[in-house]
């Protein structure tokens, strides 16, 4: 069955003969990789466009507001008007972005930039907003042709069904609505150009990233001693050099975004929007990282130590809710400041900073940046799920890399679009979204299955067994079996059974399984990541 | 070793991963067409398609079985009256039934004409798909399976055929946009093309008879089923013997099915009349067939009454028919069989009384199982069949679905693996510059519809186009189609005779 599969992959995948092969020009072989790219985004597209329909949630109503308070405002008002709660927390050269958006925009149906049409949802705006989050996902096009083109076919293919075709992204961009396929296109360049030793190049494209959405702020650490130490490197009198140029660059690009406002005197307030601390350690559902485990751990003690006599006052504040003056969520458990998650944070990534510093390699700057994201992800204040798509995605340019990679990215990627899953909470999407998981996920299996497979039988005996690979348990062993079953259970309790048999009681459940099941799993992807470059880089 | 390998690529061609991804991403394509509108969608008074599913599940439902197709007074015939075979009453009444017991008023006796609720269309539209899944599919993978047993499949291609016929973006936008359930009588006839390909008969025999009670128009496939049966019959034993053994089982499903109405001549002809409603005329709308792309030279419905013009059709029909019924009696094969569905499901959508633009999924469906050997008649087919549904699609908003199907499918049609295959057309230049002008021409034709207003003389100037184009395209593909079946037989005939000269 194993060998079946791996070689129904092959012709599925468009294995050619190494004779055939053979006998092919280079040239012949770019124009593949274009027309795979191509087939793998238009293919995309088409499912992209049949969504359109689907639920979209209150962030389509916000892109709307940005789009009209672009196109109608000027520039000094963009981040101090107050005519919707939608007001604009984006960096400026995203609110450019929606600027340029709101010219067709307008051209096609005026009242789509009109700021006074609070909550439209004519055909014209849906598609138009739909449509333009399909045609902006075309920045994943030049990093994923950059990456893909040199690859074997079967590779190729492989690292654009885990690009292009990810369902994480889909459910995020294309159901929710956001743009995060064109930022992280941008921001997949700017790896990739890292990745082929353009470091200058590579840092304005970050900067420029930096500059469309902040979240990317965590990688940050990461590119400044990366590139101050591999691409400012060469002596005292290149490296000043260098280093100067490479600031002036970022500082450009920068000036580029914020100066308007620098001008207008507005840095305070712009800042004040992008950053708003007012909100709580975590979102109203908990994303799946470290903070989990400390609440339950708090609400486990506040429940046990009472019962060895202590006596442990309720919190009144909820971990959602923000800094409610000085009282603490916790009961038991001390104080999380954004203070404190921020110095985890920098303390979780400084491994990767440390080696980042003293053997700067361009072939681990994937891994190390993920890492640094992974990080950010796990310790960070008020984070989203949506967040783990900013490694989830550049983790799947190097999940090809060995078999490991493969076991570790097949895991983490069910786990980060599983823990999607509750964006989506209307019963039409429901079989919409499990189908997207689960087709995503056999394909992965068959591709991850036969590439390696066929990977060591051309090495030879060396390395992995290739029928060890193809049978059930060999991609992800066992426990990670027993791990993905658990989220079918999980699954399957909460959509099936709790309302069956517990009715309205404990409502939260269901969300609170799902973030800590999915923590778990997030946790073991940050361990094993950080044991990957303690290990090898 | 050449030998095995080729074997285990043989094995891998039916592998139940990649089957599983294609069907689990067709049921994903059609579940997002049926988040979309549908046919007659909030436009009283009189709806559309979907009304007329849900109006018959409320009949079935509250009704004795002896007064579906009979107007009373809870019956009124006139809001449409059920006008498909009893097996689609029965489907009725099952969905109804499911409906009933969560949504009892959209279901409930005359108070629910019109009904439509989020819930009740997610509900009615789960019918169909869940029809689909339980008739459709398993009909196409069994056909695989059975196309495929045996062979030494060096390139894999059965994953292809499935996405194929399960892909089929007529076959989607009709049933899970438009809403209808062609699936099941599409499928019936599906899992009785791969039960009778596998020597199957009798039970090919019994489902057809049941994709012919499910929907009449199942019997464009009859005059195929027929020849092929008979002519494999007659080179069996006892000829008599084998025709006698599948009539009576044909007859048997029939009885049962119509067991309500036998008790009297009187209430078969009651619903025989609700099945051909001659009365309302040859031709509807405009349908890219003979009839109705004639008439604008000749007015059939205003030069001839209805009785001249149902034996001029039948005429017609029938010679068009027998060619295909003539080799495949003579000449009995698998493929041959394929061909002759195609040729005998034509005839009956060009030249037949009263076709609708949804009838072309019936030639589609065995043109998608030809796909393997002709993918070049299929492609084509599947762009005109789509463009001769194209302003009934318009109507019901479904453009989008509609761009969305057929660029997938032709995606998927000339798939990486597709285009790496040696298996690549060789046309003249002629040829070639012929069908792009045509595509070309069809393409300005989808942009004029959709957006210029046709002059005032001529309301109906660009449906009218878009009738010709189809009606030339499939006038050609028949003709070609009949080529071929009987260019079949010449070979046969031919390795017979060499057979026999050894």
């Amino acid at each position: 069955m194993g060998l079946s599969v791996k070689l129904l992959f092959l012709v599925l995948l468009g294995f050619r003969d190494r004779t055939d092969l053979h006998r092919r020009h280079r040239r012949l072989a770019v124009t593949g990789a274009m027309g795979d790219i191509i087939w793998f985004f238009a293919t995309a597209t088409c499912v992209k466009l049949l969504l359109a329909p689907c639920y979209h949630s209150t962030d389509f109503e916000v892109h709307r507001h940005w789009l009209a308070l672009t196109s109608s405002l000027p520039l000094r008002q963009w981040y101090s008007d107050v005519s919707s709660p939608w007001t604009l927390d984006y960096p400026p050269l995203f609110a450019f972005f929606e600027f340029l958006l709101s010219i067709p925009a307008s051209l096609l149906d005026p009242s789509i930039t009109n700021l006074h049409s609070h909550n439209l949802s004519s055909t014209s705006a849906l598609l138009f907003l739909r449509f333009s989050v399909s045609f902006s996902d075309l920045s994943l096009l030049v990093p994923a042709y950059l990456l893909s083109a040199s690859f074997p076919p079967l590779r190729r293919r492989l690292t654009l069904l885990l690009l292009i075709w990810s369902p994480a992204l889909v459910i995020v961009d294309h159901i929710h609505f956001q743009y995060n396929g064109f930022l992280l296109g941008i921001f997949l360049l700017s790896l990739t150009l890292l990745d082929r030793g353009k470091d200058l190049i590579g840092g304005v494209v970050f900067a420029a990233v930096l500059c469309s959405k902040h979240l990317f702020l965590v990688a940050a650490p990461v590119y400044f001693v990366y590139l101050l130490r591999h691409y400012c490197r060469g002596g005292l009198w290149t490296g000043t050099r260098r280093f100067l140029t490479m600031g002036i660059s970022v500082a450009a690009v920068f000036a580029a975004a914020f100066g308007p406002f620098l001008y207008y005197g507005q840095m305070q307030q712009v800042l004040r929007r992008l950053f708003p601390f007012g909100r709580g350690l975590t979102h109203a559902y908990w994303a799946p990282n470290f903070w989990v485990f400390y609440i339950i751990l708090d609400k486990g003690l506040a429940f046990i130590l009472p019962k060895f006599g202590f006596s442990i006052p309720t919190p009144k504040a909820s971990f959602t809710g923000g800094l409610v003056g000085d009282s603490s969520p916790f009961a038991v458990l001390p104080q999380v400041t954004p203070v404190v998650t921020f110095l985890l944070v920098l303390l979780a990534m400084s491994p990767c900073l440390v080696k980042a510093f003293f053997n700067p390699q361009p072939k681990h700057i994937i891994r190390w940046v993920s890492y640094a994201c992974a990080c950010g992800f796990m310790f960070g204040w008020h984070v989203h799920e949506k967040a783990s798509l900013h490694f989830v995605i550049p983790l799947g340019i190097i999940a090809t890399n060995s078999l490991d990679d493969a076991r570790h990215y097949f895991l983490l990627s069910i786990v980060s679009c599983y823990s999607m899953f509750p964006l989506l909470f209307e019963p039409q999407e429901y079989p919409i979204k499990v189908l997207l998981l689960v087709i995503h996920a056999i394909l992965m299996w068959m591709g991850f299955s036969t590439y390696f497979s066929q990977r060591t039988n051309t090495k030879g005996s060396k390395g992995y067994d290739s029928t060890d690979i193809c049978k059930g348990s060999g991609l992800i062993g066992w426990v990670g079996i027993c791990y993905l079953l658990g989220l079918v259970v999980i699954e399957i309790w909460g959509q099936f059974l709790q309302p069956y048999m517990l009715g309205n009681r404990l409502p939260f459940l269901p969300l609170m399984l799902v973030s800590i099941y999915c923590a778990v799993g997030m946790m073991y992807s940050w361990a094993w990541q950080l044991k990957q470059i303690l290990r090898y880089t | 070793m050449a030998k095995t390998k080729r074997k285990r690529i043989g094995e891998a061609a039916i592998s139940p991963a990649a089957f599983a991804v294609i069907s689990l991403f067709a049921l994903l394509i059609r579940i997002l067409v049926s988040i979309g509108p549908y046919s007659g969608k909030a436009s009283p008074p009189k709806y559309g398609d979907y009304e007329a599913q849900r109006h018959w599940m409320e009949i079935t439902l509250h009704t004795p079985a002896s007064e579906w197709y009979r107007n009373t007074s809870s019956n009124d015939l006139a809001y449409w009256g059920l006008d498909y075979p009893p097996l689609s009453a029965y489907q009725s009444l099952a969905h109804g039934l499911i409906l009933n017991s969560s949504i009892p008023s959209s279901v409930a006796l005359l108070s629910s004409r019109g009904f439509e609720s989020p819930s009740s269309n997610r509900m009615m539209r789960w019918t169909v798909i869940s029809s689909d899944l339980m008739v459709f599919f398993p009909a196409a993978i069994w056909f695989v399976l059975v196309y495929f047993r045996g062979r030494n499949q060096d390139d894999g291609s059965a994953w292809w055929l499935l996405a194929m016929i399960l892909l089929n973006p007529g076959l989607i936008l009709i049933d899970h946009g438009h809403f209808q359930y062609n699936c099941i009588s599409l499928g019936l006839t599906l899992g009785a093309v791969a039960a009778v390909v596998s020597e199957k008969d009798v039970i090919g025999a019994i489902l057809f008879t049941l994709a012919i009670n499910h929907k009449q128009m199942s019997m464009y496939f009859a005059p195929a089923f027929f020849s092929y049966l008979l002519g494999k019959c007659l080179r069996r034993r006892y000829p008599v013997l084998e025709v006698m053994k599948l009539g009576f089982v044909v007859l048997a499903t029939f009885a049962l099915i119509w067991w309500p109405y036998l008790h009297s001549l009187e209430a078969v002809m009651e619903v025989l009349a609700r099945l051909a409603p001659f009365e309302r005329g040859i031709y509807e709308d405009y349908v890219a067939n003979f009839w109705c792309s004639t008439s604008v030279v000749i007015k059939w419905k205003r030069l001839f009454a209805i009785q001249p013009l149902k034996i001029l059709s039948l005429i017609l029909t029938i010679s068009a028919f027998l060619p295909s019924l003539i080799q495949q009696i003579k000449f009995p094969s698998d493929h041959g069989f394929l061909y002759a569905m195609l040729n005998s499901s034509f005839s009956f959508y060009l030249f037949s009384y009263q076709v609708h633009e949804k009838s072309i999924l019936l030639p589609l469906l065995p043109a998608s199982l030809l796909a393997q050997h002709e993918p070049l008649l299929f492609g084509w087919l599947m762009f005109y069949a789509l463009f001769s549904m194209y302003p009934l699609l318009c109507r019901d908003k479904l453009i989008l679905q509609y761009s969305a199907t057929l660029a997938l499918f032709y995606l998927i049609y000339r798939s990486p693996y597709r285009r790496d295959g040696t298996k690549r057309y060789k046309l003249s230049l002629p040829k070639k510059a012929l069908m792009i002008l045509l595509l070309l021409s069809s393409f300005v034709l989808h942009l004029i519809y959709l957006i210029l207003n046709p002059p005032k003389k001529y309301p109906f100037l660009f449906e009218a186009l878009i009738m010709f184009l189809c009606f030339s395209q499939f006038v050609m593909l028949t003709l070609y189609a009949n080529t071929k079946q009987w260019m079949l037989s010449d070979y046969l005939t031919r390795t017979m005779s060499e057979k026999k000269n050894l």
